[in-house]
């Protein structure tokens, strides 16, 4: 393909891994930056959020858009409520101790990813989207009448990818509001600050964990429903966006979200853009060395304040 | 008061010795590669357990001796005497730049740039396909087995191998942590800022941490690849990375003998529970959760923070 | 010290799987399919271990590998089992990872006591456990379709008598691929050993056919997203050659049909991308007019292979290659036949051989087949006849082009025998036992 349209299509698919990337992450920068764990089990949220999803559009027999609201709905309630549970049950009785937190959520994993492929399968499956058109675009090339308009081939987008970056972002927005603004908002900052601070001024530190956990949780589903329509359900499939929100989260600033946003924007449109310049492998053996390289140059982040 | 680590180690080296001949081939056989996998761990433990730094990417250590002995033995025709002595010193220099380069960081960051270190190693070791027999490996020829006339096909050989190998990075590891370098490493750990103000050199000794712990750990993959006769890169993914980390914490973070516990109570969960059903990762899972409930600090910690303070 | 007590496990295997199953409170298989019916000898069985990718990536061949095997194992006893003496098979997961692989042949073999251990798919996996089941002594029979097997990698213990491996499949796809959609080829396909099998024998052999590889395009395993390498495809590609694994692999056969919209380069892919999934899924309607290879037709073709409705039946799936009891659980047709061969492959060995469960008797078994070269179709040998390779351990066989047609694959091209043919790259029969 020429350059522009290839670059135009790079820049696109990079702007959608930023919204993939972000949305995932967002909720696990909450739950890191309040509590300071890690939580292993973050990407598994995140797959039953598309298992769930897979099961609300396939099983209860609606139509694709009746389903894909329905689990808009209802599937970050539910991930959440697991959430909830699983920090009330587990962690809440670790005091949050960072190494034994480790340990513990790689055994809710190994319980969450045993329970999906028992009841849901091994199988990659797929989610319809409720709606999906591909838009073929134009590009101008010079030809031997002057400038002229023409339709290269497998230069186009979809509406669905379009509508999942224009919702990451008002999602992002609000979620921003909802900190900046409210009382809940309020309060997570003021634990997140200093949480013995926060109990001596009567902060219920313990509910406010337990609910930021659920929200995590809730928010990996969230991102899962979103996304699942352009991806696929499949038990393994946790892995991946739980290393890159991770990474995300580190890269921005510990407990920073709009550091995790902007280092989402930043591993995703160069992942992106890289992709253009090497042969695939390389390209993200270049990436992922450009994340390493920031990190060692910004220990604390793009927007950490000192650790610790 | 450490000689009772030291001769607590001693005794583990000595049973482990008599249990070869109390168990049946089977756990022989398993017990072999545990021993190989439990020095992987203690490599592990070092820079985790007595220096505090978490690191994310240990696989790519492991993997350095797997393929600085596999390939060399394999590519350039070294003798497994030759490999393995390549192998460590590759891994000695590939530790060294590690360290140098993450050490800018510490934390969650230090986490994440070794996590991020060791995918791209992964990554490389696809790339080179051609040599490496990418995510397929390969299978090491008989001249890379043998190793002082010694035949790793032969499951005595196999057994008592690893145990030297153990016994040396144990009871070299129970000495070291007694030195002044030792014990600084756990004052690192403790409070850095009260490690510094004492006049340590931190920066230093982390690296010789980092140093030591990657060398071990290649000594790990190395040997594996000796005496059990396959490299590939799924020993690279990231997988690899947090099994010793929870195997560690499993057993006891900071105690020398923790490693070895957990890699054993890792192994024989998934062996036995598998046994039963199999849906057995429940069972796995539900064991973990449950110990970090009931034994926050690991097997070998709980059994320090009940009875034997002494351990190390 | 409380190892000891790990090791030795449990006096009361039952007591204790109560106990277990109190705790769990879910629903458990025994990982050992329980006593068959002894009635019928009374000599012990024959156990067949079987290396089971039950968790991880290859989750989904393993199970439908485990229902083959479980289905011949069920008509080879009720048969009258082994030379009279009814087959055990003996389950063990290996998580599709290679050191828990040679673990598994390790426990198959020493503790279980099994006579042959069978089943691995995963190429890695294969590779990482034959070389203790040749320390071991222990026959080893593959259903991978890998090319580790010929190549010469592995020992004379490792067989792979009934699935045909990735070289023989992607030469024989080069004739049909030149002659009927396109001289001008692009392939992508995974940065795994797998997929390089597939960049080398094929380019090769599209370069003798007459045509050319215009790009091949290496896609990374962690790989979750697609569209941002299509544009690396070439303008004048005439065929699109694809092949992918992983947990992705949906994503990427959509992702390429939403790229292209519909027109562009005629696609040709291996159905590996796509075993086990519904191939009326959202996303895929675009896939209609391309070609698949398959090792066996997903959809049942009529009377175009005789034995397949047979077999199909035994193994509980229906015409479009699915569950009889749940149409959406899509099985791994056009692999796990090699499990049902093999068992019955197994059974005609070992009767040849007077197989006796000691060590004589296993050396012989492996002589026995390598003895073998025709297998023709039958009910045993549904996928179709084929000739093995005695000096190279590996089967030659039949290979299937279908076309999808309203979301059907239909049978396009069946190549013969012969195409699939190269020249022996070893031979394990000089190889001492």
């Amino acid at each position: 393909m020429e350059f522009g349209p290839y670059l135009i299509i790079a820049l696109f698919e990079g702007a959608l891994t930023s919204a993939v990337i972000a949305l995932t992450a967002v909720g696990l920068s909450v739950v890191f930056g309040l509590m300071r764990v890690v939580n292993v089990a973050h990407g598994e949220f995140f797959m039953l959020g598309a298992v769930f999803t897979w099961f609300i559009t396939w099983n209860l027999g609606l139509n694709p858009t009746v389903g894909f609201i329905t689990a808009l709905l209802l599937v970050p309630l539910a991930v959440g409520s697991l959430a909830t549970l699983a920090d009330r049950l587990i962690l809440n009785r670790l005091d949050y101790d960072p190494e034994r937190t480790i340990v513990a959520t790689i055994g809710l994993l190994y319980l969450i990813q045993q329970s999906t492929l028992m009841s849901y399968g091994p199988d990659a499956r797929p989610v319809e989207p409720p709606f999906n058109h591909r838009i073929a675009l134009p590009w101008i090339e010079l030809g031997e009448s002057g400038w002229q308009i023409y339709w290269p081939w497998g230069f186009g987008i979809t509406t669905y990818k379009l509508a999942v970056i224009l919702a990451a972002i008002v999602l992002l927005w609000i979620l921003l509001r909802l900190l900046a603004r409210t009382k809940y908002g309020l309060l997570i900052r003021a634990t997140q600050q200093d949480s013995e601070m926060a109990l001596a001024f009567g902060i219920p530190v313990s509910r406010v964990y337990a609910i930021v956990f659920g929200i995590g949780g809730g928010l990996a589903a969230l991102g899962a429903v979103l996304i699942v329509p352009i991806r696929q359900a499949h038990y393994l499939m946790g892995g991946e966006p739980l290393l890159l929100s991770f990474i995300v989260v580190i890269v921005g600033g510990l407990g920073s979200i709009p550091g995790t946003i902007l280092a989402a924007i930043l591993i995703g449109m160069s992942d992106g853009l890289i992709s253009v310049f090497f042969s695939p492998t390389l390209a993200k053996i270049v990436a992922t060395l450009l994340v390493v390289f920031v990190l060692i140059f910004r220990p604390n982040g793009l927007f950490g304040k000192n650790q610790q | 008061m450490n000689d009772k680590n030291l001769a607590l180690n001693i005794g583990v080296v000595g049973f482990l010795a008599l249990l070869f001949f109390l168990v049946s081939d089977y756990h022989d056989g398993i017990i072999a590669r545990i021993l190989i996998l439990a020095i992987f761990a203690m490599g592990y433990n070092l820079l985790f357990g007595y220096t505090g730094l978490l690191s994310l990417g240990h696989a790519m250590f492991f993997a350095t001796g797997m393929y600085g002995y596999g390939l060399s033995v394999e590519l350039w025709k070294f003798s497994a005497f030759e490999g393995l002595l390549f192998a460590l010193v590759i891994s000695f220099l590939f530790s060294m730049s590690i360290g140098v380069l993450t050490l800018r960081t510490k934390g969650v960051a230090f986490m994440i740039v070794t996590l991020m270190f060791s995918q791209v190693f992964y990554l490389v070791v696809l790339l080179f396909g051609e040599h490496t027999g990418g995510d397929e490996g390969f299978v090491i020829s008989t001249h890379g087995r043998t190793l002082f006339g010694l035949n790793f096909v032969d499951p005595t050989s196999k057994y008592f191998a690893s145990l030297f190998l153990f016994a040396v990075v144990l009871l070299g590891l129970t000495l070291f942590v007694r030195t002044r370098t030792g014990k600084c490493l756990v004052a690192i750990r403790e409070n850095e800022e009260r490690a510094k103000m004492l006049g340590y050199d931190v920066w230093v000794h982390k690296f010789i941490a980092i140093i030591i712990s990657g060398v071990i750990c290649g000594l790990a993959g190395a040997s594996y690849t000796l005496i059990f006769g396959y490299a590939g890169a799924a020993f690279a993914e990231v997988h690899y990375s947090i099994l010793p980390l929870l195997w560690v914490l499993l057993g006891g973070a900071g105690t020398l003998i923790g490693p070895l516990v957990g890699t054993v109570f890792a192994f024989y969960l998934i062996d036995i529970s598998s046994g039963y059903t199999s849906a057995y990762l429940l069972i796995v899972g539900l064991v973990i959760v449950l110990l970090t409930l009931f034994a926050p600090q690991g097997l070998a910690g709980e059994l320090k923070r009940r009875m034997a303070h002494w351990l190390q | 010290m409380k190892k000891v007590k790990l090791i030795k496990p449990g006096i009361s295997r039952r007591s204790a799987l109560k106990a277990v199953g109190a705790i769990g409170g879910t629903a458990m298989v025994s990982s050992t399919i329980p006593g068959w019916y002894l009635q019928a000898s009374t000599s012990e069985p024959i156990k067949i271990g079987f290396q089971v990718h039950r968790t991880g990536i290859g989750a989904a061949y393993g199970r439908w590998y485990e229902r083959t095997s479980i289905a011949a194992v069920e008509r080879i006893n009720s048969e009258g089992g082994i030379m009279g003496r009814q087959v055990e098979l003996v389950a063990e997961d290996d998580g599709t990872d290679p050191k828990r692989g040679a673990e598994v042949v390790e426990k198959l073999t020493v503790q279980h006591g099994c006579d042959v251990v069978f089943g691995t798919l995963f190429s890695h996996v294969v590779i990482g456990s034959s070389p203790r089941a040749g320390e071991l002594k222990m026959p080893y029979f593959v259903v991978s379709e890998g090319h580790h097997v010929a190549s010469g990698m592995l020992n004379r213990y490792t067989l792979q008598p009934c699935i045909t491996d990735v070289k023989s499949q992607v030469e024989a796809m080069a004739p049909f691929v030149s002659g009927n959609l396109g001289k001008k080829v692009t392939m992508i396909f995974p940065d795994f050993a797998f997929g390089h099998d597939h960049r080398d024998y094929f380019s090769a052999a599209m370069e003798k056919n007459g045509g050319q590889i215009l790009e091949k395009i290496a896609i990374p395993p962690t790989e979750t997203s697609f569209s941002k390498y299509f544009p690396k495809i070439p303008r004048d590609t005439e065929v699109l050659y694809h092949v992918m694994v992983g947990p992705a692999v949906l994503t990427f056969v959509k992702e390429l049909g939403e790229f292209f919209g519909g027109q562009g380069p005629t696609l040709f892919g291996f159905i590996d991308s796509l075993e086990a999934v519904d191939m009326t899924s959202p996303g895929l309607e675009f896939l209609d007019g391309s070609y698949f290879w398959e090792g066996m037709p997903r959809y049942s073709q009529g009377d175009t292979l005789p034995f397949d409705q047979a077999y199909r039946d035994a193994v509980g799936c229906d015409e479009n290659g699915a569950s009889v009891t749940d149409s959406r659980d899509v099985s791994t047709y056009a692999h796990m036949f090699g499990c049902w061969e093999t068992l019955f492959l197994l059974r005609e060995a070992m009767t040849m051989a007077d197989y006796k469960s000691d060590q004589a008797s296993r050396v012989r078994l492996i002589e026995t087949v390598e003895s073998m070269s025709e297998i023709p179709a039958s009910e045993e040998h549904p996928q179709g006849p084929k000739i093995f390779n005695g000096k190279t351990h590996q089967v030659f066989g039949q290979q299937y082009i279908t076309k999808v047609e309203n979301g059907r694959l239909n049978l396009a091209h069946a190549t013969s025998i012969e195409d699939t043919f190269y020249p022996d790259e070893v031979d394990y029969t000089s190889q001492s036992f």
